[in-house]
């Protein structure tokens, strides 16, 4: 029997191309130290204070300093004394 | 004030040349003093594309090194008088493009031209490293194919890096193109769409020229196609580009090319 579905379906190339392409980017940026590793860590430093306590935008001091062979993050958050945990919901 | 724009890839074949060409003769046609420098040492055919081949005579390592005058080298194009070209040199070494010689000819073109298209060799060695040195603005050309993405994510890590513009800490504009788009197959899911492309370059879209016979029926006659058929959809989509290098905001489309109705109906399969 002649299978039409498998005649008439043809199969997208082009998602494959770009899930391939997002997996293989990700990885050369960061081999060539491009991703943006000092962003992506103070992004991720910063959601996890947040999922404890309530962040106040101005309470928090974020100094990245971009160096040929060292770059530093500096984070300085202000949490005032007494506050109760936020329940962590993750 | 001038504008220094590197027209770069990383990979070969993707219509960097046609595009340089193409972009400096829209620009020119709207009356901006325009000039053409190919970067490719050895391997140069932007004098073939522009079909001023037979016209060099001095070229841009002759400049470099002191031999001619600038404005010996500088080709003006025969159709309009607004467009230059400054050849690369075919025959010497590709070392001969010293850095301070590369920032002394550039420094006198920014002061005649309003517009430097510099068209860089492909790769990511000292050639196109040099083109795009001195760029103010950066047009990233790239087909909608895996390694052509793969390569212009490569060079936009290298703008970001090694032009004068960033290692004094400025921005450079950078904006892709997207040669050789076939909007059917992209609608067919056969090829990668623009949206794919700007997502995972994540840079705004200088335009959009579609796969079209005409540029290569300009290219063999030395004509760019913006000048050979400017009704054609390649040539509208460069003169559309232009514009948006100019800062006009333009909604991009895709321009197709007019078909009459047995092309519609019979057309379509043709490759």
């Amino acid at each position: 029997m002649i299978n039409w579905s498998a005649f008439f379906k043809r199969s997208d190339s082009a998602p494959v191309a770009r899930e391939r392409l997002q997996i293989l980017l990700a990885h050369e940026r960061s081999s060539l130290g491009r991703s943006d590793l000092i962003a992506a860590l103070k992004e991720e430093i910063l959601a996890a204070i947040s999922r404890h306590v309530e962040l106040d935008a101005d309470k928090v001091q974020v100094k990245m300093d971009r160096g040929a062979a060292v770059s530093t993050l500096e984070i300085e958050v202000e949490i005032p004394n007494g506050v109760t945990a936020l329940a962590a919901n993750s | 004030m001038a504008k220094v724009v590197v027209v770069t890839s990383g990979k070969g074949g993707v219509g960097k040349t046609t595009t340089t060409a193409g972009l400096g003769t829209a620009l020119a046609q709207s009356g901006q003093n325009v000039v053409v420098v190919d970067f490719d040492v050895g391997l140069r055919n932007l004098d073939l594309v522009l079909g001023a081949e037979r016209r060099v005579v001095f070229d841009f390592i002759n400049v470099v090194q002191g031999v001619a005058k600038l404005q010996q080298a500088l080709i003006r194009d025969k159709r309009l008088e607004t467009l230059h070209l400054l050849p690369a040199s075919q025959t010497r070494d590709k070392d001969a493009l010293t850095d301070d010689g590369v920032a002394r000819v550039i420094g006198e073109l920014r002061s005649r031209f309003d517009w430097i298209l510099c068209d860089s060799p492909a790769g990511i060695e000292r050639g196109a490293t040099l083109a795009m040195r001195h760029a103010d603005a950066a047009v990233i050309v790239t087909n909608p194919e895996v390694s052509s993405v793969r390569d212009s994510d490569r060079i936009i890590g290298l703008l970001d890096a090694k032009t004068e513009r960033a290692e004094r800490g400025e921005k450079i504009d950078k904006h892709i193109l997207i040669t050789r788009f076939d909007p059917n197959r992209a609608a067919r899911g056969e090829m990668l769409n623009i949206s794919d492309v700007l997502e995972i370059l994540s840079l705004p879209l200088l335009g959009i020229i579609p796969e079209s016979e005409e540029v290569l029926r300009a290219s063999n006659l030395g004509t760019p196609v913006v000048l050979n058929n400017p009704a054609s959809a390649a040539a509208r989509a460069y003169l559309e580009a232009a514009r948006r290098l100019m800062g006009e905001e333009l909604n991009v489309t895709v321009p197709s090319e007019k078909r009459g109705l047995f092309n519609k109906l019979f057309g379509r399969r043709a490759a």
